[in-house]
């Protein structure tokens, strides 16, 4: 078994409430096993900082499986760490190497208030999903199954997108600090489908004005696709603006004239 | 201790969203429209800088032909439009193009700059205070806000050092673009300006050619693979050409001893030199 543990440094960073000050603390992590998620390594820590009568360290979690979107975590510089299409919780020691030194950080934007430690409100994306991401259904029976055809390339496409799981990370490396790859996903996952066409130039409009709102502007830098553990394709930042711009230049009283 | 707690439901917007505006102005009032219009212009100041660089070669073919060129452009539309009126015409809508490229640059990035930095940052930190690892951003598309001035200011030296005849390096004579550009470019100095300004322009031009893509949602997966191939050729084909000028220059290919009209400094002179010298030529 010891030879499958590492000893690891960690700065870690903390903050005890919304308007206090952060700093930077360093822990050293004695045998950790690299079969150990990056999370279970932060609850092997915060146990041991517990035993020493220390204040553990706060940071988000829920399904630890890589599809609900809580875990966050900036890892060296890059959300949810090196690895490409995983979440922090899908991250293993095994990663890193015995003697390494490891920087965490929450995720970072304006809208995104520290809550304490690595813990972050991302209530901002929130009030974007609000602003729109929804459809309008009648409610009753259940529909006949295949009711609404819809072609398998959109289906696809749709699918794609709805698999963002909004965990915040394509805003955390953002140099920008915009929520481009999210609100595109979100608009996307609906705007391809039949179901979602009547809400369609509303969707775009609304929820890209709720966007602006909160966050900042995309340079096309490519950096939120490297950091999305589900690999939200750009494509969809491009989709959404052609939308966008299609849905200020129509006059919505000639609606079923497109 | 009358310190403000962020309400963490409700965080605070970073804009106060105004009334929209009828057609087009709303465009204007959203970030993703100005990038659009970023792009449009994008690609309207890239068509400038190739028809530039294209029609900037004449000037291997000598001091004559270099000057029937700058005469052709004032005589653009010929016989139906006034002379110089299609030129003028045209630089007022480069002169837009360029005012709003500006202005959308700089609005976006000060949007950009309020979502980024704030409380929750180490004092005076915008960024990661640990440090950020780049993946995907280049060096082209992290300097696009430094190359964007570079090229704003080279470009004021050069309408002061070429159009204006306003830098004393020059022996400026109006009317005879060899004699300027040969004796401007043949200082190394100013070789080096334009060369550094013209890789600054090239690095530009490699985002900006990829990243319109995206702004103005062309994006077909067909092509996909396509841009940035084509950024980087459309970058080197222009960096290639625009540097051979004060290559050339200072190699001596271009070189104000073959100017036949040197001597004359008037316009109403060098211009009827060069006629002649055009008139032989036709023969």
């Amino acid at each position: 078994m010891s030879e499958n543990n590492i000893n690891i440094t960690l700065d870690v960073w903390r903050q005890d409430g919304p308007a206090d000050k952060g700093r930077f603390e360093t822990y050293e992590a004695k045998e950790i096993s690299t079969d150990s998620s990056f999370l279970e390594m932060l609850d092997v820590v915060n146990e041991r900082l517990i035993d020493d009568e220390k204040m553990p360290i706060t940071f988000e979690s829920d399904c630890r499986e890589g599809i609900c979107g809580t875990c966050s975590l900036m890892i060296n510089g890059q959300a949810h760490g090196p690895n490409k299409g995983q979440a922090t919780c899908q991250l293993h020691m095994r990663t890193f190497k015995n003697g390494d030194h490891i920087t965490v950080e929450p995720f970072r934007a304006k809208s995104f208030p520290i809550i304490k430690d690595l813990a972050v409100s991302r209530a901002a994306m929130d009030k974007i999903q609000h602003a729109g991401g929804y459809i309008t259904v009648s409610t009753g029976s259940a529909p006949d199954a295949n009711l609404t055809p819809v072609p398998k390339e959109a289906a696809d496409m749709a699918f794609d997108a709805a698999a963002c799981i909004g965990c915040g990370a394509c805003v955390a490396a953002c140099p920008n600090s915009a929520a481009q790859l999210f609100t595109s996903a979100k608009v996307q996952h609906l705007n391809l489908l039949p179901q979602g066409q009547s809400e369609r130039w509303m969707r775009v409009e609304q929820m890209v004005d709720t966007m602006e709102d909160y966050f900042g502007t995309c340079t096309n830098h490519g950096e939120c696709y490297e950091a999305c553990p589900k690999e939200i394709s750009l494509d969809f930042i491009a989709f959404m603006n052609r939308d966008y711009v299609k849905a200020k230049i129509k006059n919505r009283k000639l609606a079923g004239q497109n | 201790m009358a310190q403000t707690i962020p309400d963490l439901r409700n965080p605070q917007p970073i804009r106060n969203r105004k009334k929209p505006l009828p057609f087009p102005f709303n465009v204007w009032q959203s970030a993703i429209g100005r990038k659009w219009i970023m792009a449009l212009t994008g690609v309207g100041l890239l068509g400038f800088v190739i028809a530039h660089m294209i029609g900037n070669f004449h000037v291997l073919e000598g001091p004559a032909k270099f000057h029937e060129y700058a005469e052709v452009l004032r005589d653009l539309g010929g016989g139906i439009i006034p002379r110089m009126w299609l030129l003028w015409i045209l630089r007022l809508g480069l002169i837009a193009m360029f005012g709003l490229h500006i202005a959308a640059a700089y609005t976006t990035k000060e949007i950009s700059r309020k979502a980024s930095d704030g409380a929750n940052f180490m004092d005076g930190q915008k960024s990661y205070p640990g440090g950020r690892d780049y993946v995907a951003a280049n060096y082209a598309s992290r300097t696009m806000r430094w190359t964007g001035p570079i090229i704003l200011l080279y470009l004021i030296f050069h309408l002061a050092d070429l159009t204006w005849g306003l830098l004393p390096h020059t022996n400026y004579v109006k009317g005879d673009p060899y004699n300027n550009l040969s004796t401007s470019l043949g200082n190394l100095p100013v070789a080096i300006i334009y060369i550094a300004a013209n890789i600054a322009l090239a690095l530009h031009i490699f985002h900006g050619t990829w990243s319109l893509f995206q702004s103005l949602g062309l994006n077909n997966p067909k092509y996909n693979n396509a841009r940035k191939g084509l950024a980087a050729g459309l970058a080197g084909v222009i960096l290639l050409g625009n540097l051979s000028f004060p290559i050339l220059t200072q190699v001596g290919v271009i070189d104000n001893d073959k100017n036949e009209c040197a001597q004359f400094t008037e316009q109403a002179e060098n211009t009827e030199c060069f006629e002649e010298l055009l008139s032989h030529g036709g023969e």
